[in-house]
Protein backbone atom coordinates (compact mmCIF):
# COMPACT_ATOMS: atom_id res chain seq x y z
CA UNK A 1 0.00 0.00 0.00
CA UNK A 2 1.37 3.75 -0.24
CA UNK A 3 1.90 5.52 2.98
CA UNK A 4 3.27 8.70 4.25
CA UNK A 5 6.92 7.98 5.31
CA UNK A 6 9.14 9.76 7.44
CA UNK A 7 12.72 10.29 6.62
CA UNK A 8 13.96 12.63 9.02
CA UNK A 9 13.46 16.10 9.91
CA UNK A 10 11.75 18.37 7.02
CA UNK A 11 11.51 15.07 4.79
CA UNK A 12 9.01 12.69 4.31
CA UNK A 13 7.53 10.82 1.06
CA UNK A 14 4.91 8.30 0.19
CA UNK A 15 6.03 5.22 -0.11
CA UNK A 16 4.90 0.90 -0.66
CA UNK A 17 4.91 0.04 2.70
CA UNK A 18 3.43 -3.44 4.08
CA UNK A 19 -0.12 -3.50 4.36
CA UNK A 20 -1.10 -3.02 8.03
CA UNK A 21 -2.54 -6.12 10.05
CA UNK A 22 -4.97 -7.84 12.93
CA UNK A 23 -2.18 -7.90 15.60
CA UNK A 24 -4.74 -8.16 18.41
CA UNK A 25 -8.44 -9.95 18.67
CA UNK A 26 -9.84 -6.20 18.69
CA UNK A 27 -8.31 -4.83 15.76
CA UNK A 28 -9.57 -3.52 12.75
CA UNK A 29 -7.81 -2.22 9.19
CA UNK A 30 -9.19 0.67 8.03
CA UNK A 31 -8.65 1.68 4.24
CA UNK A 32 -8.63 5.28 4.56
CA UNK A 33 -11.10 7.56 2.65
CA UNK A 34 -9.75 11.00 4.05
CA UNK A 35 -6.85 12.25 6.10
CA UNK A 36 -5.98 15.39 7.54
CA UNK A 37 -2.34 16.74 8.32
CA UNK A 38 -2.77 18.62 12.17
CA UNK A 39 -0.48 21.47 13.43
CA UNK A 40 0.93 18.94 15.77
CA UNK A 41 2.15 16.86 12.77
CA UNK A 42 4.48 19.60 12.33
CA UNK A 43 6.05 18.80 15.53
CA UNK A 44 7.29 15.12 14.07
CA UNK A 45 7.95 16.97 11.13
CA UNK A 46 10.93 19.10 12.48
CA UNK A 47 11.92 16.58 14.93
CA UNK A 48 10.91 17.84 17.55
CA UNK A 49 9.13 15.32 19.54
CA UNK A 50 11.50 12.22 20.67
CA UNK A 51 11.53 8.92 19.92
CA UNK A 52 9.86 9.69 15.88
CA UNK A 53 11.65 6.96 14.03
CA UNK A 54 12.47 7.26 10.53
CA UNK A 55 9.67 4.61 8.02
CA UNK A 56 6.59 5.90 10.47
CA UNK A 57 3.67 7.00 8.99
CA UNK A 58 1.87 9.77 10.68
CA UNK A 59 -1.48 10.98 10.59
CA UNK A 60 -3.87 11.10 13.52
CA UNK A 61 -6.79 12.76 11.59
CA UNK A 62 -8.67 10.34 9.04
CA UNK A 63 -11.95 8.58 8.29
CA UNK A 64 -12.47 5.80 6.18
CA UNK A 65 -14.12 2.29 5.93
CA UNK A 66 -13.69 -0.82 7.57
CA UNK A 67 -11.78 -3.59 5.25
CA UNK A 68 -11.29 -6.46 8.09
CA UNK A 69 -12.38 -6.91 11.85
CA UNK A 70 -10.39 -8.93 14.30
CA UNK A 71 -12.22 -12.37 16.18
CA UNK A 72 -13.74 -10.21 19.04
CA UNK A 73 -14.70 -6.97 17.04
CA UNK A 74 -18.77 -6.92 17.72
CA UNK A 75 -19.57 -3.27 17.51
CA UNK A 76 -18.12 -2.59 13.40
CA UNK A 77 -17.95 -4.76 10.39
CA UNK A 78 -16.12 -4.85 6.71
CA UNK A 79 -17.84 -1.75 4.52
CA UNK A 80 -18.95 0.55 7.88
CA UNK A 81 -17.94 4.21 6.89
CA UNK A 82 -15.87 5.01 10.29
CA UNK A 83 -14.33 8.06 11.83
CA UNK A 84 -11.66 7.30 14.12
CA UNK A 85 -10.65 9.39 16.90
CA UNK A 86 -6.84 10.50 17.44
CA UNK A 87 -6.76 8.82 20.59
CA UNK A 88 -6.43 5.21 20.96
CA UNK A 89 -7.60 3.31 24.00
CA UNK A 90 -9.18 0.45 25.84
CA UNK A 91 -12.38 1.50 27.02
CA UNK A 92 -11.36 -0.23 30.29
CA UNK A 93 -8.66 1.06 32.53
CA UNK A 94 -8.67 3.13 35.19
CA UNK A 95 -8.52 6.70 33.43
CA UNK A 96 -11.17 5.07 30.50
CA UNK A 97 -13.31 4.09 33.34
CA UNK A 98 -13.52 8.23 34.41
CA UNK A 99 -14.10 9.31 31.08
CA UNK A 100 -9.93 10.35 30.47
CA UNK A 101 -9.74 8.42 27.12
CA UNK A 102 -6.65 10.51 25.98
CA UNK A 103 -4.69 9.12 28.88
CA UNK A 104 -5.46 5.61 28.71
CA UNK A 105 -2.82 3.14 30.24
CA UNK A 106 -3.58 0.09 28.42
CA UNK A 107 -1.91 1.10 24.93
CA UNK A 108 0.92 2.95 25.26
CA UNK A 109 3.90 0.98 26.07
CA UNK A 110 6.60 3.74 25.70
CA UNK A 111 5.29 6.53 28.12
CA UNK A 112 2.90 6.89 31.08
CA UNK A 113 2.70 10.29 30.49
CA UNK A 114 0.40 10.03 27.42
CA UNK A 115 -1.87 7.79 26.05
CA UNK A 116 -2.03 6.17 22.69
CA UNK A 117 -2.07 8.73 19.07
CA UNK A 118 -2.06 7.40 15.71
CA UNK A 119 0.84 7.79 13.86
CA UNK A 120 2.24 10.60 16.61
CA UNK A 121 5.99 8.74 17.37
CA UNK A 122 6.89 5.73 19.90
CA UNK A 123 6.14 8.53 22.36
CA UNK A 124 2.74 8.14 22.09
CA UNK A 125 2.57 4.13 21.51
CA UNK A 126 4.76 3.77 17.80
CA UNK A 127 1.36 2.99 16.21
CA UNK A 128 1.56 4.03 12.52
CA UNK A 129 -1.39 6.72 11.71
CA UNK A 130 -3.75 7.31 8.61
CA UNK A 131 -1.81 9.19 6.28
CA UNK A 132 -1.82 5.87 4.10
CA UNK A 133 -3.95 4.03 2.25
CA UNK A 134 -5.03 1.33 5.28
CA UNK A 135 -3.97 1.66 8.73
CA UNK A 136 -4.60 -0.58 11.78
CA UNK A 137 -7.17 0.56 14.27
CA UNK A 138 -6.83 -0.97 17.71
CA UNK A 139 -9.43 -0.94 19.60
CA UNK A 140 -12.51 -1.26 17.36
CA UNK A 141 -15.24 -1.67 19.57
CA UNK A 142 -14.07 1.34 21.47
CA UNK A 143 -12.99 4.20 19.29
CA UNK A 144 -13.88 4.13 16.25
CA UNK A 145 -18.08 5.01 14.94
CA UNK A 146 -19.78 4.77 12.22
CA UNK A 147 -20.31 7.95 10.44
CA UNK A 148 -23.95 9.49 10.31
CA UNK A 149 -25.51 9.21 7.08
CA UNK A 150 -26.08 13.11 7.35
CA UNK A 151 -22.19 13.82 7.73
CA UNK A 152 -19.97 15.06 4.87
CA UNK A 153 -16.40 13.56 4.85
CA UNK A 154 -14.65 16.77 5.55
CA UNK A 155 -16.92 17.36 8.81
CA UNK A 156 -16.49 14.03 9.86
CA UNK A 157 -12.40 14.22 9.33
CA UNK A 158 -12.32 17.39 11.43
CA UNK A 159 -14.25 15.98 14.19
CA UNK A 160 -11.78 13.14 15.11
CA UNK A 161 -9.52 16.27 16.25
CA UNK A 162 -9.68 19.48 15.47
CA UNK A 163 -12.94 20.42 15.91
CA UNK A 164 -13.08 18.30 19.11
CA UNK A 165 -9.76 19.83 20.59
CA UNK A 166 -11.05 23.34 19.95
CA UNK A 167 -14.15 22.46 21.62
CA UNK A 168 -12.82 20.95 24.51
CA UNK A 169 -10.19 23.84 24.84
CA UNK A 170 -13.40 26.46 25.66
CA UNK A 171 -14.71 23.61 27.96
CA UNK A 172 -11.30 23.79 29.80
CA UNK A 173 -11.40 27.18 30.27
CA UNK A 174 -14.73 26.72 32.53
CA UNK A 175 -16.43 30.23 30.30
CA UNK A 176 -19.46 32.01 32.32
CA UNK A 177 -21.84 34.31 30.81
CA UNK A 178 -19.87 37.30 29.45
CA UNK A 179 -16.72 36.08 30.07
CA UNK A 180 -13.82 38.09 27.54
CA UNK A 181 -11.82 34.91 26.18
CA UNK A 182 -8.89 35.20 24.48
CA UNK A 183 -7.07 32.51 22.15
CA UNK A 184 -3.79 32.46 21.00
CA UNK A 185 -3.35 30.59 17.57
CA UNK A 186 -5.42 30.97 14.46
CA UNK A 187 -4.99 27.57 13.04
CA UNK A 188 -8.05 25.19 13.42
CA UNK A 189 -7.90 24.39 16.58
CA UNK A 190 -7.74 28.08 17.92
CA UNK A 191 -10.51 28.68 15.14
CA UNK A 192 -12.99 26.15 16.48
CA UNK A 193 -12.31 26.85 20.60
CA UNK A 194 -13.02 30.89 19.36
CA UNK A 195 -16.39 29.77 18.01
CA UNK A 196 -16.67 26.98 20.65
CA UNK A 197 -16.27 30.24 23.18
CA UNK A 198 -19.42 31.96 21.93
CA UNK A 199 -21.28 28.49 22.09
CA UNK A 200 -20.49 28.79 26.00
CA UNK A 201 -21.76 32.33 26.50
CA UNK A 202 -18.35 34.49 25.91
CA UNK A 203 -19.48 38.12 25.71
CA UNK A 204 -15.92 38.86 23.80
CA UNK A 205 -13.49 36.64 21.62
CA UNK A 206 -10.33 38.10 20.60
CA UNK A 207 -7.71 35.81 18.08
CA UNK A 208 -3.87 36.24 18.22
CA UNK A 209 -1.64 35.36 15.56
CA UNK A 210 0.67 36.95 13.31
CA UNK A 211 -0.71 35.35 10.21
CA UNK A 212 -3.13 38.31 8.61
CA UNK A 213 -4.97 35.71 6.34
CA UNK A 214 -5.80 33.51 9.84
CA UNK A 215 -6.88 36.32 11.21
CA UNK A 216 -9.22 37.35 8.79
CA UNK A 217 -10.56 33.97 8.92
CA UNK A 218 -11.01 34.22 12.71
CA UNK A 219 -12.63 36.68 12.07
CA UNK A 220 -15.31 36.28 9.76
CA UNK A 221 -15.36 32.36 10.85
CA UNK A 222 -15.57 33.09 14.23
CA UNK A 223 -16.90 36.57 14.40
CA UNK A 224 -13.98 37.18 16.77
CA UNK A 225 -11.71 40.43 17.62
CA UNK A 226 -8.32 40.15 16.09
CA UNK A 227 -4.93 41.36 16.93
CA UNK A 228 -2.04 40.22 15.20
CA UNK A 229 1.09 40.24 17.59
CA UNK A 230 4.01 42.01 15.14
CA UNK A 231 2.02 44.93 14.82
CA UNK A 232 2.68 45.53 18.77
CA UNK A 233 5.76 46.54 20.89
CA UNK A 234 4.15 44.00 23.73
CA UNK A 235 0.77 41.64 22.97
CA UNK A 236 0.46 41.50 26.97
CA UNK A 237 0.11 45.36 27.34
CA UNK A 238 -1.95 45.27 24.28
CA UNK A 239 -4.61 43.23 25.78
CA UNK A 240 -4.52 44.36 28.99
CA UNK A 241 -5.36 48.01 27.42
CA UNK A 242 -8.16 46.61 25.75
CA UNK A 243 -9.74 45.01 28.82
CA UNK A 244 -9.07 48.16 30.45
CA UNK A 245 -6.18 46.85 32.28
CA UNK A 246 -7.78 43.84 33.93
CA UNK A 247 -7.05 40.85 31.96
CA UNK A 248 -9.31 38.57 29.99
CA UNK A 249 -11.00 35.90 32.27
CA UNK A 250 -10.28 32.67 30.08
CA UNK A 251 -6.95 32.81 27.93
CA UNK A 252 -6.91 29.25 25.26
CA UNK A 253 -3.33 28.37 24.19
CA UNK A 254 -4.07 26.83 20.69
CA UNK A 255 -0.42 27.50 19.63
CA UNK A 256 1.96 24.94 21.45
CA UNK A 257 5.44 23.82 20.49
CA UNK A 258 6.53 25.86 17.88
CA UNK A 259 5.03 29.35 19.20
CA UNK A 260 6.38 32.01 17.30
CA UNK A 261 7.14 35.92 19.20
CA UNK A 262 10.33 35.32 21.06
CA UNK A 263 13.37 34.39 18.87
CA UNK A 264 15.36 32.77 21.81
CA UNK A 265 12.72 30.75 22.81
CA UNK A 266 11.47 29.39 19.12
CA UNK A 267 14.97 28.39 17.98
CA UNK A 268 16.07 27.21 21.11
CA UNK A 269 12.55 24.64 20.87
CA UNK A 270 11.75 24.16 17.69
CA UNK A 271 15.33 24.37 15.96
CA UNK A 272 18.13 23.11 18.90
CA UNK A 273 15.21 20.81 20.61
CA UNK A 274 16.94 21.96 23.62
CA UNK A 275 13.04 22.46 24.93
CA UNK A 276 10.21 20.67 24.70
CA UNK A 277 8.28 23.26 23.00
CA UNK A 278 8.49 27.30 22.87
CA UNK A 279 6.13 28.43 25.34
CA UNK A 280 5.61 32.19 24.09
CA UNK A 281 1.95 31.45 23.67
CA UNK A 282 1.66 29.84 26.96
CA UNK A 283 4.23 32.93 28.61
CA UNK A 284 1.65 35.35 26.85
CA UNK A 285 -1.12 33.15 28.13
CA UNK A 286 -0.31 33.67 31.72
CA UNK A 287 0.56 37.50 31.91
CA UNK A 288 -2.72 38.52 29.92
CA UNK A 289 -5.09 36.43 32.17
CA UNK A 290 -7.00 38.25 34.86
CA UNK A 291 -5.58 37.19 38.43
CA UNK A 292 -8.08 34.09 39.45
CA UNK A 293 -8.25 33.53 35.73
CA UNK A 294 -8.03 30.33 33.55
CA UNK A 295 -5.35 29.01 31.23
CA UNK A 296 -6.48 26.50 29.21
CA UNK A 297 -3.93 24.38 26.92
CA UNK A 298 -5.11 22.32 24.12
CA UNK A 299 -1.45 23.03 22.16
CA UNK A 300 0.32 20.57 22.17
CA UNK A 301 4.54 20.47 23.77
CA UNK A 302 7.09 17.80 24.00
CA UNK A 303 7.84 16.42 27.31
CA UNK A 304 11.13 17.83 28.19
CA UNK A 305 10.96 20.77 30.16
CA UNK A 306 9.84 24.21 28.56
CA UNK A 307 10.77 27.65 30.15
CA UNK A 308 7.10 28.30 31.68
CA UNK A 309 6.96 31.17 34.15
CA UNK A 310 4.80 29.55 36.38
CA UNK A 311 6.24 31.94 39.10
CA UNK A 312 3.21 34.32 37.63
CA UNK A 313 1.06 31.76 37.17
CA UNK A 314 1.24 30.85 41.06
CA UNK A 315 1.31 34.21 41.76
CA UNK A 316 -1.76 35.41 39.82
CA UNK A 317 -3.93 32.36 41.35
CA UNK A 318 -4.10 31.25 38.26
CA UNK A 319 -6.16 27.63 37.20
CA UNK A 320 -4.33 25.67 34.64
CA UNK A 321 -6.26 23.04 32.67
CA UNK A 322 -4.98 21.19 29.91
CA UNK A 323 -5.37 17.67 28.41
CA UNK A 324 -5.33 15.99 25.29
CA UNK A 325 -8.54 15.56 24.04
CA UNK A 326 -11.18 12.60 25.02
CA UNK A 327 -12.45 13.42 21.53
CA UNK A 328 -15.60 10.55 21.69
CA UNK A 329 -16.91 12.19 24.33
CA UNK A 330 -17.44 15.60 22.43
CA UNK A 331 -19.21 13.78 19.31
CA UNK A 332 -22.63 13.50 20.94
CA UNK A 333 -23.11 17.16 21.64
CA UNK A 334 -20.73 18.24 18.31
CA UNK A 335 -23.26 16.04 16.57
CA UNK A 336 -25.61 18.29 16.99
CA UNK A 337 -23.80 21.87 16.71
CA UNK A 338 -23.38 20.70 13.34
CA UNK A 339 -26.28 19.52 12.69
CA UNK A 340 -28.03 22.38 13.63
CA UNK A 341 -25.67 24.69 11.46
CA UNK A 342 -23.71 25.96 15.01
CA UNK A 343 -20.52 24.75 13.47
CA UNK A 344 -19.46 23.86 10.19
CA UNK A 345 -16.11 21.93 10.19
CA UNK A 346 -15.03 21.91 6.88
CA UNK A 347 -15.08 25.77 6.72
CA UNK A 348 -11.57 25.98 7.63
CA UNK A 349 -10.24 23.36 4.80
CA UNK A 350 -8.00 25.36 2.33
CA UNK A 351 -6.37 22.99 0.39
CA UNK A 352 -6.60 18.60 -0.30
CA UNK A 353 -3.00 16.92 -1.59
CA UNK A 354 -3.03 13.58 -3.24
CA UNK A 355 -1.34 11.20 -0.83
CA UNK A 356 1.57 10.69 -3.73
CA UNK A 357 2.32 14.24 -2.95
CA UNK A 358 2.49 14.65 0.65
CA UNK A 359 5.76 16.48 0.50
CA UNK A 360 4.40 18.99 -0.96
CA UNK A 361 1.68 19.23 1.26
CA UNK A 362 3.73 18.83 4.36
CA UNK A 363 6.01 21.95 3.20
CA UNK A 364 2.84 24.36 2.13
CA UNK A 365 1.39 24.00 5.85
CA UNK A 366 4.94 24.12 7.69
CA UNK A 367 5.32 27.07 5.73
CA UNK A 368 2.27 28.83 5.70
CA UNK A 369 2.38 29.05 2.00
CA UNK A 370 -1.07 29.90 0.04
CA UNK A 371 -2.89 31.01 2.86
CA UNK A 372 -2.59 27.39 3.69
CA UNK A 373 -4.96 26.75 7.21
CA UNK A 374 -5.95 22.98 6.73
CA UNK A 375 -5.25 20.38 4.56
CA UNK A 376 -6.54 16.96 3.74
CA UNK A 377 -4.90 14.68 2.30
CA UNK A 378 -6.37 12.05 0.07
CA UNK A 379 -5.36 8.60 -0.77
CA UNK A 380 -6.56 6.25 -3.94
CA UNK A 381 -7.07 3.10 -2.36
CA UNK A 382 -10.30 1.67 -3.79
CA UNK B 1 -11.22 48.42 35.50
CA UNK B 2 -9.65 46.44 38.07
CA UNK B 3 -9.33 49.05 40.62
CA UNK B 4 -13.45 49.21 41.65
CA UNK B 5 -15.57 46.11 42.40
CA UNK B 6 -17.22 46.15 39.17
CA UNK B 7 -16.45 43.69 35.83
CA UNK B 8 -16.14 45.82 32.55
CA UNK B 9 -18.97 45.84 30.61
CA UNK B 10 -18.88 44.32 27.32
CA UNK B 11 -20.13 46.30 23.82
CA UNK B 12 -23.48 43.67 23.30
CA UNK B 13 -25.82 42.37 25.13
CA UNK B 14 -26.88 38.95 25.87
CA UNK B 15 -30.20 39.28 22.93
CA UNK B 16 -27.80 41.27 20.18
CA UNK B 17 -25.07 38.06 21.08
CA UNK B 18 -28.13 35.58 20.43
CA UNK B 19 -28.65 37.58 17.45
CA UNK B 20 -25.35 37.64 16.07
CA UNK B 21 -23.75 34.65 16.50
CA UNK B 22 -25.44 31.25 15.42
CA UNK B 23 -25.96 29.38 18.46
CA UNK B 24 -24.69 31.84 21.12
CA UNK B 25 -25.02 30.73 25.30
CA UNK B 26 -26.52 27.22 24.04
CA UNK B 27 -23.50 25.37 25.89
CA UNK B 28 -24.11 28.05 28.84
CA UNK B 29 -25.30 25.46 31.15
CA UNK B 30 -22.02 23.14 32.15
CA UNK B 31 -24.99 20.31 32.79
CA UNK B 32 -24.38 20.45 28.58
CA UNK B 33 -20.68 20.40 27.96
CA UNK B 34 -19.25 17.29 27.57
CA UNK B 35 -16.10 17.16 29.19
CA UNK B 36 -18.06 18.55 32.24
CA UNK B 37 -17.61 17.24 34.74
CA UNK B 38 -14.18 16.03 34.01
CA UNK B 39 -13.85 12.34 35.26
CA UNK B 40 -17.07 10.65 34.30
CA UNK B 41 -18.41 7.29 33.37
CA UNK B 42 -19.60 6.50 30.49
CA UNK B 43 -20.40 3.18 28.47
CA UNK B 44 -17.21 2.86 25.98
CA UNK B 45 -18.01 -0.31 24.30
CA UNK B 46 -15.32 -2.39 25.78
CA UNK B 47 -16.49 -5.55 27.08
CA UNK B 48 -13.52 -6.85 28.85
CA UNK B 49 -11.98 -6.31 32.20
CA UNK B 50 -8.64 -5.92 31.11
CA UNK B 51 -8.03 -6.60 27.32
CA UNK B 52 -6.63 -9.65 25.68
CA UNK B 53 -2.95 -9.45 25.36
CA UNK B 54 -0.98 -8.74 22.07
CA UNK B 55 1.45 -11.03 20.76
CA UNK B 56 5.08 -10.10 21.94
CA UNK B 57 7.05 -10.60 18.61
CA UNK B 58 10.06 -9.14 19.60
CA UNK B 59 11.50 -7.82 23.43
CA UNK B 60 9.12 -4.28 23.16
CA UNK B 61 10.98 -1.55 24.68
CA UNK B 62 8.66 0.23 27.64
CA UNK B 63 8.90 2.68 30.19
CA UNK B 64 9.91 1.52 33.45
CA UNK B 65 7.51 3.44 34.60
CA UNK B 66 4.66 0.46 33.57
CA UNK B 67 4.35 -2.30 36.04
CA UNK B 68 4.25 -4.72 32.44
CA UNK B 69 4.12 -4.39 28.95
CA UNK B 70 0.71 -2.87 28.04
CA UNK B 71 -1.58 -5.17 26.32
CA UNK B 72 -2.01 -3.04 23.31
CA UNK B 73 1.31 -1.90 21.69
CA UNK B 74 2.43 -0.20 18.72
CA UNK B 75 4.58 -2.52 16.17
CA UNK B 76 5.91 0.65 14.05
CA UNK B 77 9.61 0.49 12.74
CA UNK B 78 11.23 -2.01 15.96
CA UNK B 79 14.39 -0.61 16.61
CA UNK B 80 17.61 -1.38 15.07
CA UNK B 81 21.34 0.07 14.56
CA UNK B 82 22.80 2.45 16.29
CA UNK B 83 20.00 4.03 16.82
CA UNK B 84 17.73 1.41 18.35
CA UNK B 85 21.09 0.69 20.84
CA UNK B 86 20.57 3.91 22.03
CA UNK B 87 16.80 3.84 22.26
CA UNK B 88 16.59 1.03 24.23
CA UNK B 89 19.12 2.45 26.69
CA UNK B 90 17.31 5.66 27.21
CA UNK B 91 14.30 3.22 28.15
CA UNK B 92 16.32 2.33 31.18
CA UNK B 93 15.59 5.98 32.30
CA UNK B 94 12.03 6.64 33.74
CA UNK B 95 10.01 9.27 31.46
CA UNK B 96 11.04 12.04 34.56
CA UNK B 97 14.55 11.79 34.12
CA UNK B 98 16.23 14.31 31.03
CA UNK B 99 18.16 11.44 30.35
CA UNK B 100 15.59 9.67 28.62
CA UNK B 101 14.52 11.97 26.51
CA UNK B 102 17.81 13.45 25.32
CA UNK B 103 19.19 10.07 24.49
CA UNK B 104 16.19 9.72 22.53
CA UNK B 105 16.07 13.15 20.90
CA UNK B 106 20.19 11.96 20.00
CA UNK B 107 19.23 9.07 19.03
CA UNK B 108 16.54 10.50 16.72
CA UNK B 109 19.54 12.17 14.44
CA UNK B 110 21.15 9.03 14.37
CA UNK B 111 18.41 7.15 13.41
CA UNK B 112 18.34 9.71 10.75
CA UNK B 113 21.73 9.07 9.17
CA UNK B 114 21.95 6.01 9.44
CA UNK B 115 18.86 5.45 7.11
CA UNK B 116 19.98 8.31 4.67
CA UNK B 117 22.74 6.21 4.30
CA UNK B 118 21.11 2.84 4.01
CA UNK B 119 18.62 4.41 1.67
CA UNK B 120 21.89 5.11 -0.90
CA UNK B 121 21.96 1.22 -1.03
CA UNK B 122 18.29 1.12 -2.60
CA UNK B 123 16.95 1.87 -5.59
CA UNK B 124 14.76 4.33 -3.67
CA UNK B 125 17.53 6.69 -2.54
CA UNK B 126 16.48 9.67 -0.30
CA UNK B 127 16.14 12.75 -2.61
CA UNK B 128 16.34 15.61 -0.99
CA UNK B 129 14.29 18.24 -3.19
CA UNK B 130 11.05 15.83 -3.72
CA UNK B 131 11.31 15.04 0.47
CA UNK B 132 11.46 18.48 1.41
CA UNK B 133 8.65 19.46 -0.90
CA UNK B 134 10.71 22.65 -1.54
CA UNK B 135 9.00 22.63 -5.29
CA UNK B 136 5.67 23.71 -3.83
CA UNK B 137 7.48 26.96 -3.18
CA UNK B 138 6.96 27.64 -6.92
CA UNK B 139 3.51 26.35 -7.14
CA UNK B 140 2.06 27.69 -3.83
CA UNK B 141 3.70 31.15 -3.96
CA UNK B 142 6.62 30.84 -1.47
CA UNK B 143 7.75 34.89 -2.17
CA UNK B 144 3.97 36.08 -2.16
CA UNK B 145 3.35 33.64 0.71
CA UNK B 146 5.97 35.00 2.83
CA UNK B 147 6.88 38.93 1.85
CA UNK B 148 5.12 42.18 2.58
CA UNK B 149 3.22 40.34 5.49
CA UNK B 150 5.17 41.09 9.03
CA UNK B 151 5.21 37.19 9.57
CA UNK B 152 7.39 36.65 12.70
CA UNK B 153 8.30 33.17 11.24
CA UNK B 154 10.81 34.93 8.48
CA UNK B 155 13.03 35.93 11.95
CA UNK B 156 14.24 32.26 12.38
CA UNK B 157 13.15 30.82 8.62
CA UNK B 158 16.52 31.20 7.01
CA UNK B 159 17.79 28.53 9.26
CA UNK B 160 15.78 25.38 7.90
CA UNK B 161 17.44 25.03 4.71
CA UNK B 162 20.95 24.94 7.39
CA UNK B 163 19.20 22.72 9.70
CA UNK B 164 18.35 20.09 6.58
CA UNK B 165 21.29 20.52 4.37
CA UNK B 166 23.56 21.80 7.27
CA UNK B 167 25.17 18.13 8.37
CA UNK B 168 24.89 16.99 4.45
CA UNK B 169 27.52 19.94 3.36
CA UNK B 170 29.50 19.39 6.34
CA UNK B 171 29.81 15.35 5.93
CA UNK B 172 30.30 15.83 2.30
CA UNK B 173 33.29 18.28 2.85
CA UNK B 174 34.76 15.96 5.65
CA UNK B 175 34.58 13.49 2.57
CA UNK B 176 36.14 15.41 0.23
CA UNK B 177 39.31 16.41 2.59
CA UNK B 178 39.47 12.64 3.14
CA UNK B 179 39.72 11.77 0.31
CA UNK B 180 42.51 14.56 -0.70
CA UNK B 181 44.39 13.50 2.43
CA UNK B 182 44.40 9.64 1.24
CA UNK B 183 45.46 10.59 -2.05
CA UNK B 184 48.10 13.11 -1.22
CA UNK B 185 49.51 10.24 1.22
CA UNK B 186 49.42 8.16 -2.01
CA UNK B 187 51.44 10.80 -4.22
CA UNK B 188 53.67 11.04 -1.40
Amino acid sequence: MLAMVYRGPYKVRAEEKYMPTIEHPNDAIVRVTLAAICGSDLHLYHGMMPDTRVGMTFGHEFIGVVDEVGSSVQNLKRGDRVMVPFNIYCGSCYFCARGLYSNCHNVNANATAVGGIYGYSHTCGGYDGGQAEYVRVPFADVGPSIIPDWMEDDDAVLCTDALATGYFGAQLGDIVEGDTVVVFGAGPVGLFAAKSAWLMGAGRVIVVDHLDYRLEKAHDFAHAQTYNFTEYDDIVVHLKRVTDYLGADVVIDAVGAEADGNFTQQVTAAKLKLQGGSPVALNWAIDSVRKGGTVSVVGAYGPIFSAVKFGDAMNKGLTLRMNQCPVKRQWPRLFEHIQNGYLKPSEVVTHRVPLEHIAEGYHMFSSKLDKCIKTLVVPSAE
Amino acid sequence: MPYTADKPKISFSTDELRAKIPGWGVDLDPRDRPSVPRERFEPTGAHWDFPERQEEKWPRERSVEHKFLTPVFGTACPPKGVSGAMRKYAYGYSEGRAAHWLILLAADRVDAVENHLRSFATLHPDNPITETGVLSELTRHGIRSRFGHNRADLKHMWLDPIIVAGPWVVAAGAACAAVKRVRKRRHD
